[in-house]
């Protein structure tokens, strides 16, 4: 719809004026990563630069190991939030489209369950990733036990994750027209030929959009990686950031190109996918 | 429709039971289903359903049950069972403690609910009116949500709180000694509630990041909520002669109720559930959380898991009380 | 078992500590007794693993966890293994960032992957000794050479047995930049009045007389750590990190007034400002002194390059100033290791001057624990830091690695607010204490 012009310039205004402050933060974190940390913290971060450089970039790079981290972290991320994907739009879907005993139950369940902290189930956790053997596979689980692994890590991801997933999924599938299941049940489909060539393409738009949610969320977590990997190596990219601070000194600068470093993936994600990132994440809003 | 109400007959007894069932007959066709698909059906709930029961809900038990225990997180057989003596110390020697950051988790949901939410739904309500550059003021709301939370404490607690070197007092004009403004240490109040607790300076400048990271959240959920929004309505209302505030109120607010509601589940999550932004900025003196308590207390090197259980068990309490609250508003009206 | 117990080299204090510990082991030894009852069984595996002293039998693969995260402490643990001349040991360094390492120390414990675990000597070590948690490395003792009666009573659990090897210490000391001193004609002080004098003097040429920094609730602990060893003495700061005396005693609420007499010649906003922007403000010369670790100058080259010390002076002259904080790390061994036999030739090798100067010569912050080991390359920093240390009639590790670590936190959390409010003390010390019986009631 059209708008007035008047409008339109305090629209502008007020916007530039709320992003101008959102930028500060950042710029200013942009700025120090290009600057040494022996003229910031004399001069101060608002200060004229006398000197510029991809020093502390490259730093970053070679003391957090970044690449090794990498490979850890797009191993860790990507089966999670498939894995979360699959596994809350099938909850969802047998929950939105079918009339069952436990409906209700079950979507509550998964709700509520995406209410708790994780830090008040991280111990009982620990103790029984403890006790679960595993099979000794390199990268995948060099511990021989669920704690330490790679795989022990996706699962906790992907249980923790799933709550959010199937409630927003079940709202969208609900809004779907469920004449779709009826025609195709007169039609002889099966089950899981509903959900997985009929109810799930139409649910593209909102997977994309959660993928990209939990892409960040589970690529940005550092607490289920700390408390549940031992090995330095082993840990994620988000941890290699934190290897870049000392016992006592911190190169603040070196860790702000750090950062930037690793937030380069999921900001490009966002990038790519913002339109349908926010075409489906309509949680079925009501149409009209 | 009468091929579908024959099965359903047949088949009551095998799926739902007919009472809760009869309104629904008709309207959910799960009653064509074979034995095949049926077994299916259990199988794709099962498996999630396992995973998250056995890693999220068998833990919080687990929380529940240690918090009656003196247990150091190490060996078993130093684990004594002591009653409710951790509850009864968190009420007495650390009802200091609890009282100040059940007040803190508060004004994290005060402060976002009414500053950050409404904030982000403005933005998403004006970048839904086709403004140009929509696409650049969208990524740079949105950019704080995808940041690593190292970074986000590194920029607040340096780029911008540092006393003598950040942008804040650098721009303020306050980076001499003396007059410079301790942003991240004041434990002063802001806003007083008793003597003992309030809203502290520091703790709000704490909010002040936590609001610059949700309000590019609430951002995108509410521009894809409006997405989805009749534009014919809003036409409709404007030629009824109604004004902005009217559209919004009148029309486009009840038309998002679900989103709303999403969004206020997300508001209430995060700021219950808020931890990462306090450790990162080093947890100052009177921002205690009690997510913050209950890891201190669980993880810390003295494994302290009885008193951080019990701590975690008051916040699961209060999280299920808003759960509660919750779910009888969204899954209420579908009985 | 004989040459080390009489044997005193260097560092540090060795008489005066020596019999401070034998002291304090007679009046604790009922508590010395149930806790040795206590974990009787679960040490009982490791005395089958006889050790000879020998470097060289051992082999196969070996885990040191590591929380050097640092370049120069990487560099130097890695110099250390380097240097390990059973060359049938592989070892592997598994390094976590200081911090993580620290917080997770108890995952660390219980996944067992590492075999040796860098740490922290005395109260922090003993801590997980006396749950049984570590390995006892009393025959890897027998074979060491070079290490003073300090470092062994730090290395003592309650049980009398050993459980670690201390590698290197830095001192906590007033910091401060020679070129000011030189500049505006200020001299060191040898008691409490000349350095209130020389605080007024810094003040009235325009100098914040201290440096005052305490983002993250640590680093101020060290001034009441020296405040306390000042006014009431080594003995009566021990127990009381202890938790032997009441936080509510006279003795103690004395030093906080101490504390706060002295407020003013400090900066304010002292708990919003890093370590590093208070490092900063000292090589600015916007403040005069600055009471730190010696790792203050890691905080910038120009500073490292101008920095010099002194001891924290006298207030009482009956007790001097022969106490400090200079915090001892090393290694110690898991109480189920994979590899022991390696593990206790690593641990020795690691006691050697050979594998300290390898260290020292990739991390030049620290101090060498063996008095073997070359000080002819030390910096200035590093020779005054030996001999201080050398020179003290009791050393303590710093207050969070003196005491539960759980009631560091609250001391800590108790000292941000006194600084904030200092009129606040009395009621902030009798809930400290009330904290103090809560958390000390399940580890005694």
């Amino acid at each position: 719809m059209t708008v007035k012009r008047w409008p339109r310039v305090l629209a502008h205004f007020f916007l530039i004026a709320l992003a101008v402050v959102w930028l500060v933060p950042l710029v200013g974190m942009v700025f120090t990563s290009f600057r040494p940390y022996a003229e910031t913290s004399i001069d101060g971060f608002f200060s004229w630069p006398d000197s510029m450089s991809f020093d502390n970039f490259r730093n970053a790079w070679d003391r957090g190991d970044m690449g090794q981290h990498f490979v850890v972290t797009i191993a860790l991320v990507v089966p999670a939030v498939a894995l979360t994907l699959l596994f809350s739009s099938m909850v969802a879907f047998a929950v939105s489209r079918f009339s069952w005993r436990f409906n209700i139950a079950l979507l509550m369940l998964f709700t509520a369950g995406n209410l708790l902290p994780p830090q008040a189930i991280i111990q009982p956790l620990f103790q029984i990733y403890l006790r679960i053997p595993l099979p000794e596979i390199p990268f995948i689980s060099n511990s021989g036990e669920l704690r330490g692994s790679l795989i022990g890590l996706i699962l906790i991801n992907t249980a923790f994750q799933s709550g959010f997933c199937t409630f927003v999924l079940a709202n969208y599938m609900k809004t779907l027209p469920k004449e779709l299941n009826e025609a195709a049940m007169v039609d002889g489909a099966s089950v899981w030929r509903q959900y997985w060539q009929i109810v799930m393409p139409l649910t593209r738009p909102a997977l994309a959009a959660l993928a990209t949610l939990e892409f960040a969320w589970i690529y940005n977590d550092y607490f289920w990686a700390v408390a549940l990997i031992q090995q330095g190596d082993d840990l994620p990219i988000t941890s290699s950031l934190r290897n870049l601070s000392g016992e006592f000194f911190t190169d603040e600068n070196v860790v702000a190109a750090g950062s930037l470093i690793v937030v380069l993936p999921t900001l490009i994600i966002y990038l790519i996918l913002r339109r349908q990132f926010i075409g489906g994440l309509s949680l079925g809003g009501t149409k009209g | 429709m009468s091929l579908d109400e024959s099965v359903t007959a047949t088949d009551h007894d095998v799926t739902t039971p007919v009472t809760s069932h009869e309104r629904e007959e008709g309207r959910r066709s799960h009653s064509l289903l074979t034995g095949s698909d049926r077994r299916t059906l259990t199988l794709m709930t099962a498996v999630p359903s396992f995973l998250h029961i056995a890693l999220v809900w068998i833990p919080a038990i687990g929380t529940f049950i240690l918090s009656f225990t003196n247990w150091n997180g190490v060996r078993w057989s130093s684990l004594k069972w002591v009653g409710f003596r951790n509850y009864e110390q968190l009420f007495t020697v650390f009802e200091k403690d609890l009282y100040e950051s059940l007040f803190n988790n508060l004004w994290v949901m005060v402060a976002l609910f009414f500053l950050g939410t409404p904030l982000g739904m403005l933005i998403a309500y004006i970048l839904d009116r086709n403004l140009k550059g929509s696409a650049i003021y969208q990524s740079i709301f949105y950019t704080p949500v995808v940041l690593s939370l190292a970074v986000v404490g590194f920029i607040w607690r340096s780029v911008i709180y540092s006393p003598g070197q950040g942008i804040l007092n650098s721009v303020l004009g306050r980076t001499e000694p003396g007059n410079q403004i301790d942003w991240l240490g004041n434990p002063d109040f802001l806003i007083p509630i008793t003597s003992e607790y309030g809203l502290s300076k520091n703790f709000m400048a704490l909010i002040a990041a936590m609001i610059w990271v949700h309000v590019g959240y609430v951002m995108v959920l509410y521009l894809a909520g409006l997405k989805s929004v009749d534009p014919n309505l809003r036409e409709a209302a404007a030629i009824d002669g109604a004004n902005e505030w009217q559209v919004f109120r009148q029309v486009i607010f009840p038309a998002m109720k679900p989103v709303n509601i999403v969004i206020m589940v997300i508001t209430v999550i995060t700021s219950l559930r808020v931890f990462d932004i306090i450790d990162v900025l080093n947890n100052p003196i009177g921002t205690d959380v009690l997510s913050i308590l209950v890891t201190d207390n669980i993880l810390g090197e003295s494994g302290n898991v009885g008193r951080g259980s019990a701590y975690g068990v008051m916040l699961l309490l209060v999280c299920f009380g808003f759960a509660i609250i919750y779910l009888r508003n969204a899954f209420g009206e579908e009985d | 078992m004989t040459t080390r117990k009489t044997e005193i080299g260097g560092y540090p204090s060795p008489a005066e500590w020596a019999k401070d510990l034998n002291r304090r082991t007679v009046l604790k030894g009922g508590v010395a007794l149930a806790g040795l009852s206590a974990i009787g069984v679960s040490c009982g595996s490791d005395a089958a693993t006889e050790f000879t002293g020998a470097i060289g039998d051992a082999g196969g693969a070996l885990t040191i966890g590591s929380n050097a995260s640092d370049p120069a402490p990487q560099a130097g643990l890695a110099a250390v293994v380097g240097s390990f001349p059973n060359e049938n040991v592989e070892v592997t360094i598994n390094t976590l960032d200081h911090n993580t390492y620290q917080e997770n120390i108890n995952a660390i414990l219980q996944a067992g992957e590492d075999d040796v675990l860098a740490w922290f000597a005395g109260f922090r070590n003993k801590f997980f000794a006396d749950q049984g948690l570590l390995g006892d490395i009393s025959d890897v003792w027998d074979q060491v050479d070079g290490l003073g009666a300090g470092f062994l009573a730090a290395s003592t659990a309650t049980d009398g047995k050993q459980y670690f090897m201390p590698t290197s210490y830095y001192t906590w000391a007033v910091n401060y930049s020679k070129s000011l001193f030189a500049e505006k004609g200020y001299s060191e002080p040898s008691n409490v009045d000349e350095l209130l004098s020389l605080a007024d003097d810094m003040a009235s040429d325009g100098i914040t007389p201290f440096v005052f920094a305490n983002d993250g609730q640590w680093p101020i602990m060290g001034t009441f750590d020296v405040l306390n060893m000042r006014i009431n003495g080594y003995d009566f700061h021990i127990d009381l990190m202890g938790g032997n005396h009441e936080w509510t005693d006279e003795r103690v609420r004395n030093v906080f007034s101490t504390w706060e007499s002295l407020l003013p010649y400090h900066q304010t906003g002292a708990n919003g400002r890093t370590w590093q922007e208070g490092a900063a403000a000292l090589e600015t010369g916007e403040c005069g002194m600055y009471l730190l670790g010696t790792f203050a100058a890691s905080a910038s080259e120009a500073l490292a390059a101008d920095m010099d010390f002194f001891n924290f002076p006298e207030i009482d002259p009956a007790i001097g100033a022969g106490a400090l904080d200079a915090p001892i790390d090393g290694f110690q061994m898991i109480a189920e290791p994979k590899n022991a036999a390696a593990a206790k030739e690593l641990l020795l090798h690691m006691s050697t001057a050979t594998a300290q100067d390898a260290y020292l010569s990739e991390d030049p912050s620290v101090v060498a624990s063996n008095s073997g080991a070359n000080t002819s390359v030390y910096n200035d920093l590093q020779k005054k830091s030996a001999a201080l240390a050398s020179s003290a009639t009791g050393i303590s590790q710093f207050l969070d690695r003196d005491t539960i670590p759980d009631f560091a936190g609250e001391c800590g959390n108790m000292f941000a607010e006194f600084i904030e409010d200092p009129s606040k003390v009395d009621s902030l010390l009798s809930d400290l204490e009330e904290k103090k019986v809560a958390i000390f009631a399940d580890y005694s």
